[in-house]
């Protein structure tokens, strides 16, 4: 169990370099074969992460299984992973042999897609493990390049635009986040996150140039890591990439960046901003909540209106982050609690959502709703599950979506009520949104003449969308596995805030 | 057992939904209404003591920990909850027994598309969901019962997927009961607050104490049950959330008469009921609720008059009898609330499956004024539908009390009365306004109610005549829900008063606690004569006057529907709310997101931030134009100068500090 970690995060890398040398030619045979390689390394990879997770210790709110080394003299390759980091390795583990599985069919530079998304995995892993600012910098950024082919290569029409506008957003937030942790480890003289979750930054509030900065030194750093995960997660009012992003993404590049890639500026938040710079954090509390429950609002009364599958569902994962953020920083267990089961939750729902377009996005190529009509008489799987997802997207209670959503809201609720009533009109909105979509697309008669023939899930598309069904249900109905995994975590955090 | 109750029909709506394929349609629906069948009577051996069962708490599994937040899957079990389980239990059972005909041959699907397995499953799953409930013992659970009803009723509602009524039917009124369900969230977030439980007992010993714990100006009480009054509003379809009710009718009529009758829309009651402890601390929410529960009795029967829907001359019927149970709550007298909760359910299911069956002999012909004469074609379901009106206009011996120690009549004459007694003994300060409401309501009660059957089974029919040839009673599985639910119209009422209302020997000292000044359950005995034979005079009147309109003389509606056509339209296009809603919050909405997406995002936030690039985007479109060749190396070039522009980046700050 030593090196687990470094196992986990790096043997996608080991699958990928396999296709890259062993896996010749570009005929079918050969990418079947890749397929195949990709898929067996992503399951040994989420099973070495149920080995890792069995040894965890959940009472503890420690980090666990710490691998440390100095590479090159400067760079401390050290990892570790808490409760936090634990579940949202899992969710990433238990993510990616559904990609495989779903991208199956997939025409084009099948060994290049299949290298990109198992890179992307080391990428994702590592950032979830990583102890050291700079080691942690390195997968976050590096995320950014396959995921960039990803949409920009096997995208739609205007992949081009989209994989530009998702790129130029978040690498320039990540400069200032860049800056940030250059000034920090100027100051602290560390890069150790368990240390510098120890240290204490100044907050002392001073002047400058005349303006008044109220906590010091921390506001600025706060700032820096803010831009990048506000961007990451996405917060209002630079969510505007999102859309665009997952309308030209391939429906298994949707899965990834909705379910994986936004947790990590939520991850970033918990990991970073909050415990490290907390007078700051509760100095821009009120700027969160507010920015929180416009994104709940505004975006949601955007999804209402969408023409496009899966511009709504981009349009409604704003609206569930912004109960992330609200969660987050209402700084009390209840809204942690929520706030990262919300993570957890809103990676499976989105997840099965993405793949739900992508069922009849394959079969019909095109993702306007009102192409669709009636499909529940010829699809009754298919109406089945996507009526279970729309039903979890709306947070209905008995579903892990309720879970997130409603600690998220209690939580901002002890804190500043006016808030958290105003995002719990989000509640309201998502039904709205939620069923209307379910209508166009499933209910009524079928009349158009392209859907008569449509055909239900395949074995291959049950394979993707039960298990996942199966989880939002069963975390709905006992979401103890997944909170207990990190309750110690964040009772830590909490007593610490106190 | 009571385990059992509770999850079998979980486990029959399973078994329906998912493995009708193998196990067949047939054996599917039976099995699930013999499993309702079983629950159905052990709820009465319950009920009525035959086997004692312990007051208390089964816990069988946690759910949501997080901190102080603790919350378990359990089945609580007490006098409420009893009552509850009896009234869920009967009602689904004889509905599931009433479907396996009903649902039979339905001109709505064809002949190789399965649906009814589909249906029991949705009849089973809303079962449980209504079991979950009422027995939750903590708020999170009744929450999750709460919604699960909710869905149920979406499901059932827009079962007819075909049918675009249906279907926006049924997210109306899921949509509508989230806007009562978010102030229900508010009322939990608020209880969690002060109290910092969720679960039942701790609440209410919190709240037992005296605090004087102050919010907005109000005691937390008030404003706590005015939350959840919110939530009640919902889902019991009151006066401004009401407007989901009537479409509800969308769905298949056995539907109409388990959920949008005698079950799920009294949720709302029983919420308020389990929560007495909090509604007597909280006065001026009590007159509000009164207030609002007055206002509905009188608006639904308003509206009820004009009506020509069978189906929706019964929900609104439905929606004014709410009205009266929350009325009861407001005046403190939650006991006859509870009351009249059960034995509506049984009168207000007959009279709806008593519906259904003259929609099932008449191919879903539901229009009352193409209908008319079918007393000859349809005699049991006349006579227990005149049962049913009966029951719930309230016929019975007034003043029998004094003669024979019990209120002598059917079940709505004894449930209805007490509520309208109680409510004028109540110490409340509009007591006597909404009594005079309440007794004219019982009036319009008794003429629309006659007004159904007069049209429908008397007089001359009026639709196509080979249909009234051709149109006879249901089998026998339909006829068995309509006796024995006549049986208990007659009986219910004068039978279980002294359970209910009594101030001796009441069931409900274990669940509903009333405040020390309350004293409603001696006072509304001590009414005038007056008060108490004011409802059978009021019923008298509203069936003669049914007798000259709709049987004398039947010319007559025609001519004060035209000598008064702006209140006609009024009431026929109930009191315009659709509309309204329609404008303030549909369109809008709509108008607000279209602004937000194309002004907001694309202009507002895209245009600005591209602005701020305008130096970047440009070199950077040309190299995406040239990308656009497709060549693989260019792509890996870009990748290559990323990575590496960010690693030196970092390498150089590195040596550079």
């Amino acid at each position: 169990m030593d090196f687990i970690l470094s196992l986990i995060t790096f043997l996608p890398l080991l699958g990928a370099l396999i296709i890259a040398l062993f896996v010749p030619g570009s005929d079918p045979d050969s990418s079947e074969n890749a397929k195949r390689v990709s898929l067996v390394t992503s399951i040994i990879v989420f099973l070495l992460s149920l080995v890792m997770f069995s040894g965890f210790d959940k009472n503890s709110s420690d980090f666990q299984f710490i691998e440390e080394f100095l590479w090159l003299g400067f760079f401390n390759y050290k990892l570790g992973v808490d409760g936090i980091s634990v579940v949202l390795i899992l969710l990433t583990t238990s993510m990616m042999p559904l990609v495989f599985l779903s991208s199956w069919t997939t025409q084009k530079r099948v060994k290049e897609y299949l290298i990109a998304f198992l890179i992307l995995e080391t990428l994702m892993v590592g950032v979830f493990v990583s102890l050291d600012i700079f080691l942690f910098y390195v997968f976050f950024e590096a995320g950014l390049i396959p995921m960039f082919l990803i949409i920009g290569i096997w995208g739609g029409k205007e992949r081009v635009f989209a994989s530009f506008k998702f790129f130029l957003y978040t690498l320039l937030g990540s400069i200032l986040m860049l800056i940030a942790m250059i000034v920090i480890w100027d100051i602290s003289g560390t890069t150790d996150i368990t240390r510098l979750l120890k240290y204490e930054f100044e907050s002392e509030p001073f002047y400058i140039l005349g303006f008044y900065i109220p906590s010091g030194i921390q506001t600025f750093l706060w700032l820096g890591f803010f831009a990048s995960f506000a961007v990451k997660l996405p917060m209002f009012p630079v969510h505007t990439w999102l859309p665009d992003a997952h309308v030209q993404a391939p429906t298994s590049g949707s899965v990834l960046l909705a379910a994986i890639l936004l947790k990590m500026g939520g991850y970033g938040f918990i990991r970073f901003s909050i415990p490290m710079f907390y007078e700051a954090s509760l100095y821009f509390q009120d700027f969160i909540f507010i920015l929180s429950v416009i994104a709940i609002i505004y975006t949601s009364l955007i999804a209402l209106v969408q023409t496009d599958m899966k511009k709504l569902i981009a349009y409604s994962s704003v609206a569930h982050m912004g109960f992330v953020t609200i969660g987050l920083f209402s700084f009390n267990q209840q809204g942690i609690d929520g706030a990262i089961f919300q993570m957890v939750s809103h990676g499976l729902i989105s997840a099965a959502l993405f793949l739900v377009v992508g069922v009849v996005y394959e079969r019909t190529h095109t993702r306007e709703i009102q192409a669709f009509g009636g499909l529940v008489n010829r699809m009754p799987n298919y109406a089945m599950v996507f009526m279970v997802l729309t039903l979890a997207n709306v947070g209905l209670p008995g579903t892990s979506g309720f879970v997130g959503e409603f600690l998220s809201l209690l939580g901002a609720f002890k804190v500043s009520p006016v808030y958290a009533i105003f995002g719990a009109v989000g509640v309201i909105l998502s039904a709205c949104y939620g069923l209307l979509l379910y209508k166009r697309i499933m209910l009524g008669e079928l009349i158009k003449e392209n859907l008569k023939r449509i055909d239900d899930l395949s074995l291959r598309e049950k394979f993707c969308l039960y298990p996942l069904v199966l989880l939002i249900i069963t975390f709905g109905i006992y979401p103890k596995p997944i909170l207990e995994t990190y309750g110690a975590t964040v009772a830590d955090y909490v007593l610490k805030f106190n | 057992m009571i385990e059992f109750l509770i999850f079998g029909p979980l486990l029959g709506s399973l078994i329906s939904g998912l493995m009708y394929r193998s196990i067949g349609e047939d054996v599917a629906t039976i099995f699930t209404t013999s499993i309702v069948i079983v629950g159905a009577l052990v709820s009465w051996i319950i009920f009525l003591d035959i086997i004692p069962v312990e007051n208390g708490t089964r816990v069988i599994f946690d759910w949501i920990t997080s901190g102080a937040l603790n919350s378990q899957w359990a089945v609580k079990i007490d006098s409420l909850v009893k009552v509850m389980l009896v009234v869920v239990l009967s009602v689904s059972s004889l509905v599931h027994l009433y479907s396996l005909g009903y649902m039979r041959h339905d001109h709505n699907w064809n002949p190789n598309e399965n649906y009814k397995a589909r249906f029991f499953s949705y009849l089973s799953f809303f079962t449980f969901a209504m079991l979950v409930l009422v027995s939750a013992d903590n708020l999170l659970q009744l929450f999750f019962g709460w919604e699960g009803v909710g869905v149920a009723s979406y499901l059932l509602i827009g079962f007819y997927f075909k049918k675009p009524s249906a279907n926006s039917a049924a997210i109306k009124a899921f949509v509508v009961n989230r806007v009562g369900d978010f102030g229900f969230l508010i009322g939990i977030f608020l209880i969690f607050l002060y109290s910092g439980s969720i679960n039942f007992s701790e609440i209410f010993s919190f709240f037992s104490n005296e605090n004087k714990i102050k919010l907005l100006g109000f005691k937390v009480e008030e404003v706590i049950c005015f939350f959840l009054f919110i939530g009640a509003m919902g889902k019991s379809a009151q006066i401004f959330l009401h407007t989901w009710l009537p479409d509800a009718m969308e769905g298949p009529t056995p539907v109409s008469a388990l959920i949008h009758a005698a079950t799920m829309v009294t949720a709302g009651v029983f919420l308020t009921c389990r929560f007495s402890p909090l509604f007597e601390a909280a006065p001026q929410v009590a007159n509000l609720v009164l207030l609002v529960g007055v206002s509905t009795a009188f608006f639904a029967a308003t509206t009820a008059l004009v009506q020509n829907d069978i189906k929706r001359i019964i929900a609104y019927s439905t929606c004014s009898q709410l009205g009266y149970m929350f009325a009861a709550v407001g005046a403190g007298f939650y006991h006859a609330a509870m009351f009249h909760l059960f034995t509506h359910a049984f009168f207000k299911a007959l009279l709806f499956l008593g519906a259904g069956s003259v929609i099932h002999a008449m191919h879903h012909e539901q229009d009352i004024r193409r209908l008319g004469g079918l007393r000859t074609k349809l005699p049991i379901t006349c006579l227990t539908m005149i049962i049913g009106t009966l029951a719930i206009t309230g016929v019975g011996i007034p003043l029998s009390y004094y003669i024979l120690g019990f209120n002598f009549g059917l079940s709505g004459f004894v449930s209805k009365d007490i509520i309208i007694e109680g409510v004028f003994a109540s110490k409340n300060s509009f007591n006597y306004h909404a009594f005079v409401f309440l007794i004219f309501s019982a009036l319009l009660t008794s003429f629309y109610s006659w007004r159904l059957i007069f049209l429908t089974f008397f007089g001359s029919f009026k639709g196509n005549k080979d249909d009234f040839n051709h149109c006879h009673e249901p089998e026998r599985n339909m006829l068995i829900p309509l006796v024995l639910l006549s049986v208990g119209a007659v009986f219910f009422g004068s039978f279980f008063e002294f359970d209910f209302a009594s101030e001796k020997y009441q069931i409900f000292s274990d669940s509903i606690l009333l405040s020390k000044d309350n004293t409603i359950l001696k006072d509304f005995h001590y009414v005038p004569a007056l008060v108490k034979v004011a409802p059978f005079f009021a019923m008298l009147i509203g069936l003669s006057t049914a007798i000259y309109f709709y049987v004398i003389n039947p010319g007559y509606p025609r001519i004060i529907a035209n000598q008064q056509p702006i209140l006609y339209n009024f009431l026929l296009n109930k009191w315009y709310f659709d509309e309204l809603y329609d404008f303030i919050f549909v369109s809008v909405a709509k108008r607000v997101g279209n602004f937000f997406w194309k002004i907001g995002d694309i202009k507002l936030i895209n245009g600005s931030i591209h602005g701020l690039g305008l130096f970047v985007i440009p070199y950077f479109v040309a190299m995406a134009s040239r990308l656009q060749s497709g060549f693989v190396f260019h792509y890996a070039l870009v990748m290559i100068i990323g990575l590496t522009a960010i690693l030196s980046f970092f390498v150089l700050s590195f040596y550079s500090l």
